[in-house]
């Protein structure tokens, strides 16, 4: 028998501190995979956000950099301009991303800064505990919504990748979602292909995965990936937003 | 080489580029526009990158990944910006990344004015950013020191892995000088072992502040502190004029300096003993040149264009010995020297102010 | 039919149960021992039946799961 699936290269051997079931463990393995596969290990730099991915340093093989919350695409926009050869890509939350660093990733994909971005959208706050998100869906309880994000009171979740998709120097914006193995095998092609990107030269590329946070939505794992999958996928649609010219054409 | 005339926040930028700056990040605010402007077009000259960003919170990550990156990068703003940098700059220290960071002051809080001022010493030398960590600031007086620190700025956090501040008051920014560049051999960047470049062939690297067990943070911040007593052993600059028989001594940096430097001069003339100790680094604190005066002086007068933040140091360094005064002007208003003169003589005819 | 092993690193299991649902053959169950993070890690109930898809393992979030498979 030959080994058909093993811990990638990229990633470290250190066990991952995560909660039991949260899907951040599959997004880490999944970007190691793909950096193995284009073989871009030793050039890639990558940049821990604050949250729970806060360790992320620790998880993979790669010179990296832990920015301040929300302004990883500033600092990826820093390591980039000095080293435009090497691939650079940051690994953000649902807050890092589209709350406190709302401005960072905006100007970094209108710049169409060659960096890819890892957004992870599990619609609430997991490390502080399990406050609202700007993802939160409408309803959903969290520790500051305790009755339920009120439309009226905390207005609605925000569509970043739509939103980002509309901007010329992004070229490839996509969401994927990992809440079963097939669903799991896109997202790492999406992965791919927004590393690609990067790689060609096309521009800003960004991947929203979406993703399950059982302990602060109160629900086991497999209760969690259900969850994903009946709530979060009608309000965030997955599917490619913008592609690469060359691509589409 | 010869003298040219410029304008100081155009000196500054073109001394930066020579002393091996390669990266500027920054944010438009008044009145340090004239330095983003320049080195947008200069650093491509020599091959370097000028990002204009989003906001100041933004440029001073930008200098964080750069820096950490291995290279040679500065920011610049004024008073708020230099606010909404501090974050950037308490992780710039807690990463002991380098990097050099201008401020022009102008008059505060809040939105202040454009005028200039000297309202951000506190900030500058005392934290700013939260934790443990201190920032190497010096307060330049003339277009030529400017010029001159700011060439050897970028040395100096390279070798300390720190932060440098670069701080002026807005008056320095706007004024126009006579000015000589000593070298005009633009200074490349040291090799950094430690910075991000890719892990080829070798451990990686890793640009962290965090220590998540407290043993390992008080022991981070110990060697820190070690690095801070270096500096301070090192770098302690200031200028002592006609103060080694003075009677009364200002105290003053950056252009309230050189009024104070007129009051001296029209003093002496008229058989007063008035001298002037300038301190040019501000952190650290030049204190032994006060403490040594403290023995022979009467009184000090410290002149700021603030309610009164350098003379807290000043104080510090007497250590009560002697009486330290504060004249201030703040808002953008300079002090006259006629004023300046009168305090003087209110202090020397015996008495409070 | 390709036959296949999954090997499951019992150590690195926190026991999520999340590979019980992605095992299209429901191979995969949890223990009723707990394992030395003290959690009840997942088992491989008959692994005679395994294909060696690695789909559990691609589920895995803690790369917990090694996949053989026998060469053709």
């Amino acid at each position: 028998m030959k080994t058909v699936f093993k811990r990638p290269q990229t990633m470290t051997e250190k066990q991952m501190h995560y909660c039991p079931g949260c899907t951040h463990g599959v997004i880490h393995r999944l970007a190691a995979e793909v950096i193995d596969e284009l073989d871009i290990q030793d050039k890639t730099i990558g940049i821990a956000p604050v949250g729970c991915a806060v360790f992320a340093y620790d998880y993979w093989d790669l010179d990296m950099h832990q920015a301040a919350h929300g302004r990883a695409p500033a600092v990826a926009t820093g390591i980039k301009r000095v080293h435009p050869d090497n691939v650079v890509f940051t690994y953000q939350g649902d807050g890092d991303l589209a709350a406190i660093g709302t401005a960072e990733i905006v100007h970094a994909a209108a710049r169409g800064e060659k960096v890819t971005v890892l957004f992870v959208n599990n619609t609430i706050y997991g490390m502080t505990g399990g406050q609202l998100a700007p993802t939160t869906l409408v309803g959903q309880k969290s520790t500051t919504t305790p009755f339920g994000r009120d439309e009226n009171h905390s207005g609605y979740p925000v569509k970043m990748t739509e939103m980002l998709s509309v901007l010329d120097g992004v070229s490839y914006a996509a969401r994927v979602s990992v809440h079963n193995p097939a669903n799991i095998l896109k997202a790492k092609k999406a992965i791919k292909k927004a590393f690609k990107a990067q790689i060609n030269k096309d521009g800003f590329s960004i991947v929203e995965i979406l993703s399950t946070c059982p302990t602060n939505w109160g629900i086991s794992p497999i209760e969690a990936v259900k969850w994903l999958e009946k709530n979060m996928i009608p309000y965030f649609p997955l599917g490619e937003f913008k592609v690469p010219e060359e691509v589409a054409r | 080489m010869g003298k040219v005339l410029m304008k100081g926040n155009e000196a500054l930028a073109e001394a930066a580029i020579i002393g091996g700056c390669k990266f500027f990040f920054g944010y438009p605010i008044t009145p340090q526009n004239e330095i983003p402007e320049y080195m947008a077009k200069r650093l491509p000259e020599v091959g370097g990158t000028f990002v204009q960003a989003e906001s100041e919170v933004s440029a001073i990550n930008m200098v964080y990944g750069a820096a950490g990156a291995g290279a040679r990068v500065m920011t610049s703003s004024s008073s708020p910006g230099i606010s909404l940098k501090q974050e950037g700059i308490s992780y710039i220290a807690g990463a002991e990344l380098p990097c050099v960071i201008v401020n022009m002051v102008r008059g505060g809080p809040g939105l202040g004015n454009i005028a200039p001022a000297q309202s951000d010493y506190f900030q500058a030398t005392k934290g700013g950013g939260h934790g443990d960590y201190r920032v190497i600031v010096f307060g330049p007086a003339s277009v030529q020191e400017l010029v001159d620190i700011t060439m050897e700025a970028f040395e100096i956090a390279d070798r300390y892995r720190n932060p440098v501040m670069i701080l002026g008051d807005g008056i320095l920014g706007q004024m126009m000088e006579p000015v000589e560049f000593k070298t005009t051999e633009i200074r490349s960047a040291p090799e950094k072992p430690w910075a991000t470049t890719g892990a080829r062939g070798r451990q990686r690297n890793i640009i962290n502040s965090l220590y998540i067990i407290p043993e390992d943070l008080e022991q981070f911040c110990q060697k820190l502190q070690d690095k801070y007593e270096a500096v301070a052993k090192r770098e302690k600059r200031y200028e002592s004029y006609f103060a080694d028989d003075a009677e009364i001594i200002f105290a003053a940096y950056g252009s309230t300096a050189r009024i104070c430097k007129a009051v001296v001069d029209q003093a002496r003339q008229e058989g007063i003993k008035a001298g002037l100790i300038r301190p040019i680094s501000l952190w650290p604190f030049p204190d032994e040149p006060f403490r040594r005066a403290g023995e022979y002086a009467k009184a000090f007068l410290a002149v700021e264009m603030s309610t009164g933040q350098m003379v807290e140091d000043v104080r510090l360094a007497v250590n009560g010995h002697k009486p330290v005064y504060f004249y201030g002007r703040t808002g953008g208003m300079i002090p006259a020297k006629s004023q300046l003169y009168e305090e003087m003589k209110k202090i020397l005819e015996g008495g409070n102010q | 039919m390709a036959k296949g092993r999954a090997i499951i690193l019992e150590n690195r299991c926190k026991g999520c149960e999340l590979c019980t649902t992605a095992c299209p053959q429901g191979l995969i169950t949890m223990s009723k021992q707990l394992n030395a993070l003290g959690y009840h890690p997942a088992v491989v109930t008959d692994q005679s039946k395994c294909k060696g898809c690695a789909l559990c393992a691609v589920m895995c979030p803690d790369v917990a799961i090694e996949v053989e498979k026998e060469e053709n």
